[in-house]
């Protein structure tokens, strides 16, 4: 919490700071709670329906917890096209999920995004910041095992 | 010396280009080759599909699908003065090996204006920008007076490279006119369409060039602050544009003062949080400013009261990094590329069902059988050509007839689709058009920011008929329903998100209402996509009841013993389709 009341000293007064505040306060926790939008709209002299209100608006903002590795499948032209839907079914499949889910062991977080602009592999996945191309449903558990792997390291 | 450019763009990073890179790294320094080639890793070379990709010069050897284990031959070859032949492009129509990269047919077509830099420089490193004529361009303006660097831009024919194709001259002269204490330059770099990413690359390969842009649209219309809104989905163009800023502020391109003049300019960045309605250029301001990305009714125009209510020039990336280019080459010289009414080159995002995916400059005028066929190399697996879409979601798809249309912007919109930000993907015969419409106008739906009702609404509406139809449950009356709530939204919306997201329906049913009306009349999707009009069957006289439809079914919903031909239950069918691609006799066809 002592955090956030610093990194809302950084932002106070600074014009059009309250989107670049929500990003690092959310980078801290991996989603933002009730408690932080309430510090922040207090913090930055604003009602908690404003801050409310930017941060439902983009997708980027997370009011629940997450999970440690983000999963977002590309639901783009190329990718759709190419099969994209196949991909998503067979994650949904192995993680026991559906898409905006996220699994009970807090271990991954899978999302559809429009576009990640590598529609040159399409269809393409990305996992936390690592690209995923010329995906096929069966390549998909291999790829799921190294992240579980990373995590038993 | 002899460089070695290693393709540092996402695509080929995602091939372990960076892997390919430090090998290189570790076998010339062991072997003690530094003095003789010098090592770059650079932004994106274009040719996504054969990624990662390696340039050589000066003969400009292009090397494809490079693995970190290639690189001792790779190196030993270089060594003795050869070209590796094991790795260079293989033409697929003659299995030719193609020895340089203007040879390649990918390559032999495009004119790299904007691009030039991509894939040769080094962006995380400002002394390869000088070295290639770099911010030459600013001292020149530097020398003239505001008026006459519009004037240059005026000349040049240059249009917005974003979607609606403004002229950027007119634009800046409308921002230089207005009074105030302060204004301001965007670079709009949130590049939202699905299937285009040509300023994602613009901005990983040659960062320096985009502030150039900036610096010299900033002095044009006396501005002293200018923002880059991007998208925070792109990381890697984030840091090199960061990157760039400080190394710029370090030698006096960017600071108070600029190169001994009376110009100030410093250039933040604002990441965006995930909101394609902040590619509008009001929205963006707003999200700027720290709001919800909300358009707001225009007039008054941005060059009048923009970000902070101050006079505000937007600009997106590509246009901007055409500036440089003008001011270099002359605007008389320029305005020779192209046609009539569009001058210069535009940048392609090539994706879909064609074999060459990747980035693509040309002129403009260029045909659209010549970027799909000779640059694109056709369309992948043999399949038969069908359409493409151009411009995304507000957008609209060419067919067959439109193949030796000349491309820019005024015949592109005379054919129902527009520029937009150059995304052009290629659809085969296996793509359903009424399923591709559904798809694009749920993509606008969802990204309608809700504040305008025609959009809201509207398109809400729309959907729903679009889901009826691809679910069986269409009528004829229908496709009119599309038709006229589709003109009346595009009339009533407040920005461009609304006033262009029916356009996929309206061109779709343009070109290809038969396919609608096989969908409403006869319950049938020619394409064999719409799962809920398809059915399987299995043709006894085929059958040799080897059993593996029966092993990989999913649902269990086929039946059958030795010798004996198989069924599908109909009720239990989840029209998957992995029973027809696994019959070894093709004896399961769809109806």
């Amino acid at each position: 919490m002592e955090d956030i009341s610093k990194l809302i000293d950084k932002y106070r007064g600074s014009h059009g700071g309250l989107i670049p505040l929500l990003q690092e306060a959310q980078d801290q926790a991996g989603y933002l709670s009730r408690e932080t939008l309430e510090q922040i709209a207090e913090g930055m002299k604003l009602s908690l329906a404003k801050v409310l209100g930017v941060t439902t608006f983009y997708s980027q903002f997370h009011l629940k917890p997450r999970g440690k590795n983000i999963i977002r499948i590309c639901m783009g032209t190329a990718c759709h096209v190419r099969g994209g839907a196949s991909i998503m079914a067979k994650l949904e499949e192995e993680l026991g999920i559906k898409t905006g889910e996220t699994t009970k062991d807090l271990e991954f977080t899978l999302e559809s995004v429009a576009c990640i602009g590598a529609c040159g592999l399409a269809p393409v996945m990305s996992i936390n910041d690592d690209i995923h191309g010329k995906l096929t449903p069966e390549k998909i558990p291999e790829i799921l095992a190294k992240y579980r792997r990373q995590e038993a390291v | 010396m002899k460089e070695i450019l290693v393709c540092g763009g996402t695509g080929c990073i995602s091939g372990d280009s960076r892997l390919v890179h430090d090998a290189l790294e570790q076998e010339l320094s062991r072997q003690g080759l530094e003095a003789e080639f010098k090592l770059k890793y650079t932004g994106c070379h274009g040719f996504c599909e054969q990624g990662p990709v390696i340039l050589v010069t000066p003969k400009d050897n292009f090397y494809c699908k490079v693995a970190p284990q290639d690189v001792p031959n790779l190196i030993h070859q270089l060594k003795e003065g050869k070209v590796y032949d094991e790795l260079l492009y293989v033409e697929p129509t003659t299995n030719e090996r193609i020895l340089t990269r203007h040879d390649v047919p990918f390559y032999k077509k495009q004119q790299r204006l904007v691009l030039k830099n991509c894939g040769i420089i080094d962006p995380e490193n400002i002394d390869d920008y000088l070295s290639s004529c770099g911010y030459k361009s600013l001292q020149k303006v530097l020398k003239l007076q505001p008026e006459q660097v519009i004037q240059e831009i005026k000349t040049s024919g240059l249009r917005g490279r974003g979607g609606g194709g403004f002229p950027t001259g007119t634009k800046w002269d409308f921002a230089r006119k207005s009074v105030a204490d302060n204004k301001y330059i965007i670079c709009n770099a949130d590049e939202g369409d699905p299937g285009a990413f040509m300023d994602r690359s613009l901005s990983e390969g040659d960062p320096h060039a985009v502030l150039e842009g900036m610096l010299i649209a900033g002095y044009a219309i006396g501005a002293q602050e200018g923002y880059i809104y991007i998208r925070a989905e792109y990381p890697l163009a984030v840091k090199r544009l960061s990157i760039a800023i400080e190394q710029a502020k370090a030698r006096g391109y960017l600071g108070k003062n600029l190169l001994g003049s009376k110009f100030d300019f410093s250039i933040k960045i604002k990441q965006g949080a995930g909101a394609f309605v902040c590619g509008e250029e009001t929205a963006l301001m707003e999200s700027i400013q720290g709001n919800r990305g909300m358009p707001r009714p225009r007039p008054p125009y941005p060059a009048v009261k923009g970000l902070w209510d101050r006079p505000s020039n937007i600009n997106n990336v590509e246009t901007l990094a055409n500036v440089p280019v003008i001011m270099e080459m002359g605007s008389e010289r320029y305005a020779q590329i192209g046609t009539e009414k569009s001058k210069g080159t535009k940048i392609f995002a090539l994706t879909g069902k064609v074999n060459n995916t990747g980035l693509a400059e040309v002129p403009m005028g260029i045909t659209l059988r010549e970027v799909v066929f000779d640059i694109g190399g056709g369309v992948s697996d043999g399949k038969k050509f069908k359409a493409v879409q151009i411009g995304g979601p507000s957008g609209g798809c060419l067919t067959e007839e439109h193949l030796d249309l000349p491309i820019d912007y005024d015949s592109l919109l005379e054919a129902g689709a527009m520029m937009g930000s150059g995304g052009l993907v290629v659809m085969d015969e296996s793509t359903c058009m009424v399923e591709l419409a559904r798809f694009f106008l749920s993509f606008s739906r969802h990204e309608s920011c809700g504040k305008c009702t025609p959009c809201r609404e509207g398109n809400t509406r729309l959907l729903e008929i679009l889901q009826r139809i691809v679910e069986g449950n269409g009528e004829m009356e229908d496709l009119d329903r599309l038709q006229s709530l589709g003109e009346n939204i595009i009339q009533s919306s407040l920005c461009g998100l609304g006033q262009t997201a029916p356009n996929p329906i309206l061109s779709t049913l343009k070109y290809f209402r038969q396919e609608y009306e096989l969908h409403v009349k006869n319950k049938v999707c020619p394409a064999g996509v719409c799962k809920a009009l398809l059915s399987y069957k299995v043709m006894e006289d085929k059958c040799k009841a080897c059993g593996l439809c029966k092993k990989s079914c999913p649902t269990e919903a086929i039946t059958g013993e030795k010798k004996q031909a198989h069924k599908i239950d109909v009720s239990k069918c989840a029209q998957c389709g992995v029973c027809m691609e696994k019959c070894p006799f093709d004896a399961i066809i769809r109806g």
